[in-house]
């Protein structure tokens, strides 16, 4: 797949203002990257079966399907840790709705994930408060350095990236999430340093092991 | 308590739309009222194909805005026409500055995001969107947004998929998903770069879909679209060595005239064989043919089913998205159908052995071009089982608009040609074929053979007229003698989904069932020239179908007499062994994805 980035400009002469704003909207979704979307390939990975059984008790013990697969997608990805072609056609199959539908609602959805995710998760809000304190500047940086886009994971199996909405900490913004730690007020300097406190971290552990 | 709820139901209201005031019902929406007023709103997205039941009420095109007026507030609103129902002293306008900008912008702000090849594309000049930029008078571009660009879908030989020209307007999910209930397609992805696809974004021929182009047939653009063939039909013709047949099905001669400007149902059986001819083809057949040894093959099918105690009912499967879709969705009861090969593959093989052989040809040589409505056809021809020691049965399916591009490509003027026959033997066709092309009419023309052949007696009134009917599933009983068959017909794979779960769960106590997976058969296929959501042009191609029915001398399939040769001179009895080598076929259990 191959991109093409092209120049937009508005021009705000004669327009309303309300179709402006709307479409405002839509045009930052295009600066933040919207994820590529590819052919989904089988893993190839097995899960063992508790796993699955997992997943059909939680859809078993629901009081209805309807409406709930945003739910079990949930589920299933805390439990599988990612959503694999197998597993949506696992629920489809389970829920009696098309695999397509599945697909749909896990791609329209940024916190789902279809690939195994690294070691770490960087995450960079791209809510409103963050994005006008210049969060695209510093989500940027994080690819720059990981070349890597965003939901993409560094070969070596250590980082991915992930935009999110809002995560509630928008006095602190820009705000930047790495697992479970919050990073607040980050410019674009500070990229390098938090990247390379976990590489450090790992080749601490690395060390650890080998004496 | 009914009547009370239906007098409410009526209530009126009084809206005001534009500078007229009316009196509407309860209900609909502002973009019927505006019809009902004879004021024009565009729309692209919105398609109410009320003899379906297929709406596609996404409203995301955002085509269709008008201004809410609210003078108390002093805030007019622009809402989507589509999806906003009338309220009583509601006050619309459509023509003020804002609401045209506002619909022009919506249009601009797609052909920003959209490649702008409307010189080679298939859509050129069929294109809803391309349709809407000259009607919204859209002059200039003021947008360019990052965008993908997405590798096209070639991967099935029926359909392409090119997702750089989807528009998300969704109604191909809403025909696949509520009208045929296969589920194929979904929205994938958000924002600028959502486009329609398949399970984990999969190339079609993985996915479960039974190409019958329904989708392609409501997308207002090139997003989707059949897979072109008409390249190979020419290099085929321009090759002295090749032998090249061309043959038509029932439901190309009322729907080609539309691509000249003709009105809908205008039958032009006599000109399209002048047109073919002139293309350069060695002989014109008629699929027609192949749908008569199809009834001799499947009424004696039907009969040995009643006598022997065999399987019933008996489906009909003349239509390769059906049984493709028997294979996905419930292969469990794929020893159902019929064994019959279709009526375009019976009558390619017979080309290549029968005629062959009379005319001394070597079947390497010959090139057999189906003229299709059907984009299903195209994936058929290439199924394994129906090639014969190397012989495709089919070579190469075309649609009806593939047609209509070719004759056009060759410089013909189809309006002022003058009319000729098909060729013969395989161009010998009786009124009892013609019907194959609307949903009713392979079931009709089988009763009209099993009927004689059961009772042995004339049948005098060959129209069924209980066999005959608009709805999705349709329920009869024919006597036969003393004999009551219980039939039934489903055209539309979510009708058909309805009869087989009966089936499946031992429901249903049909003798014989006739299905087609497009609604309304063939005349409304995913070939056929675009209808653009006016379902009137398939209800008149419907009444041409009948009317060429009884046009023709003969109307019964087994008073053909080129049949009866062929069954004499080569095939032996009908169903009998070599019908049974050349003319049957088997069927393969699917994964549902
Ligand atoms: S593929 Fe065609 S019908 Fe489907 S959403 Fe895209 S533009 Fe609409
Ligand atoms: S061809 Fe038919 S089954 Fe396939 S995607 Fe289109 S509507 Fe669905
Ligand atoms: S109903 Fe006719 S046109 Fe439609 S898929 Fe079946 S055979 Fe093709
Ligand atoms: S916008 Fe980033 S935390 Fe709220
Ligand atoms: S036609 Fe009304 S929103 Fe598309």
């Amino acid at each position: 797949m191959q991109k093409v980035r092209i120049k937009f400009h508005i021009e705000r002469k004669n327009y309303s203002w309300q179709i402006i704003y709307k479409y405002f909207e839509k045009l930052v979704n295009v600066m933040t990257k919207p994820q590529d979307i590819d052919v989904m390939k089988p893993t190839g990975q097995e899960f063992p079966k508790e796993k699955y059984d997992e997943l059909e008790a939680f859809i078993n013990n629901l009081e209805t399907t309807k409406g709930a697969l945003i739910e079990i997608l949930h589920k299933a990805q805390e439990i599988f840790r990612y959503l694999p072609r197998d597993v949506q056609l696992f629920i489809a199959r389970k829920l009696g709705i098309p695999g397509a539908e599945v697909f749909g609602v896990v791609s329209f959805y940024s916190y789902f994930t279809t690939k195994p995710g690294g070691k770490h998760t960087v995450s960079v809000c791209m809510g409103t408060a963050c994005f006008v304190r210049g969060a695209d500047k510093v989500i940027e940086k994080f690819k720059e350095v990981l070349g890597i886009e965003s939901n993409e994971t560094t070969e070596d199996g250590l980082f991915t990236i992930k935009d999110v909405r809002c995560i509630g900490a928008c006095g602190l913004a820009p705000v930047v999430m790495v697992d479970g730690k919050v990073y607040g007020r980050v410019k674009v300097e500070d990229v390098d340093g938090i990247i390379n406190t976990y590489r450090k971290q790992e080749e601490q552990n690395a060390d650890k092991v080998l004496r | 308590m009914e009547q009370d709820n239906q007098c409410e139901n009526k209530k009126t209201l009084n809206i005001q739309i534009n500078d007229q005031k009316l009196t509407v019902p309860e209900g609909i929406t502002v973009l019927e009222a505006s019809h009902e007023a004879g004021v024009k709103i565009p729309t692209l997205c919105h398609l109410d194909l009320h003899d379906l039941q297929m709406y596609n009420k996404t409203a995301s095109c955002r085509v269709c805005m008008v201004e809410l007026l609210d003078p108390k507030n002093n805030r007019n609103k622009l809402v989507p026409s589509c999806v906003t129902k009338v309220q009583d002293g509601m006050a619309v306008r459509t023509d003020t500055i804002r609401a045209i900008t506002a619909r022009r912008m919506a249009v601009e702000l797609m052909l920003s995001n959209h490649p702008n090849e409307c010189f080679t594309c298939p859509k050129n000049l069929e294109c809803e969107l391309q349709s809407l930029a000259e009607e919204l008078n859209v002059r200039q571009i003021r947008w360019e947004g990052e965008r993908m660009v997405y590798p096209k879908d070639m991967s099935s030989d029926a359909i392409v998929k090119d997702a750089n020209k989807c528009i998300y307007c969704r109604r191909c999910e809403t025909g696949c998903n509520e009208v045929q209930t296969c589920g194929i397609l979904s929205g994938i992805g958000r924002g600028f770069n959502a486009f329609v696809g398949p399970f984990a974004n999969i190339p079609m021929v993985e996915s479960s879909c039974t190409y019958c182009g329904q989708c392609v047939q409501v997308c207002p653009t090139a997003a989707l679209t059949e897979a072109f063939h008409t390249d190979k039909v020419w290099e085929a013709i321009n090759d002295p060595d090749k032998h090249v047949i061309v043959q038509t099905a029932p439901a190309i001669r009322v729907a080609l005239g539309e691509l000249f400007g003709m009105e809908a149902g205008t039958i032009v059986t006599g000109k399209m064989v002048t047109a073919l001819k002139r293309m350069g083809f060695d002989e014109v057949f008629d699929t027609n043919f192949g749908a008569d040894l199809t009834i001799m093959e499947e009424a004696s099918e039907l009969i040995y089913r009643l006598k022997n105690n065999k399987t019933l009912p008996i489906l009909t499967n003349c239509c390769p998205a059906w049984v493709k879709f028997i294979e996905h969705q419930f292969p469990e009861l794929i020893h159902v159908p019929s064994t019959c090969k279709s009526p375009h593959i019976m009558l390619g093989t017979i080309a290549k052995t029968y005629y062959a052989e009379k005319k001394g040809l070597d079947p390497d040589n010959i090139v057999v071009v189906s003229v299709m409505p059907c984009i299903a056809k195209k994936a058929e021809a290439k199924r394994a089982e129906l090639t014969k020691d190397e012989h495709n049965n089919v070579d190469i399916v075309i649609t009806t608009r593939e047609l209509g591009a070719m004759i056009k490509e060759a410089g013909i003027e189809f309006e002022r040609l003058p009319d000729s026959e098909f060729d013969n033997p395989l161009g010998e066709t009786t009124g009892a074929s013609v019907i194959f092309g609307t949903a009713g009419g392979v079931i009709e023309a089988a009763l009209r053979t099993a009927h004689e052949w059961m009772t042995g007696e004339k049948l005098e009134k060959v129209e069924f007229e209980e066999l005959r009917g608009m709805e999705g599933v349709r329920r009869a009983t024919v006597k036969i003698g003393d004999q009551e068959l219980k039939i039934g017909i489903a055209s539309g794979l979510g009708n058909a989904r309805e009869i087989l779960e009966d089936i499946r769960d031992g429901k249903a106590d049909y003798h014989a069932i006739e299905i087609m997976a497009c609604p309304g058969g063939c005349i409304a296929g995913g070939g056929q020239p675009y209808h653009h959501g006016n379902h009137e042009v398939v209800k008149k191609r419907r009444e041409a179908i009948y009317e060429e029915d009884r046009r023709k001398k003969v109307r019964k399939s087994h008073e053909n007499k080129e049949i009866l040769e062929l069954y004499k001179k080569y095939l032996g009895d009908p169903f009998g062994d070599m019908a049974h080598e050349l003319l049957h076929t088997h069927f393969e259990e699917r994964e549902r994805i």
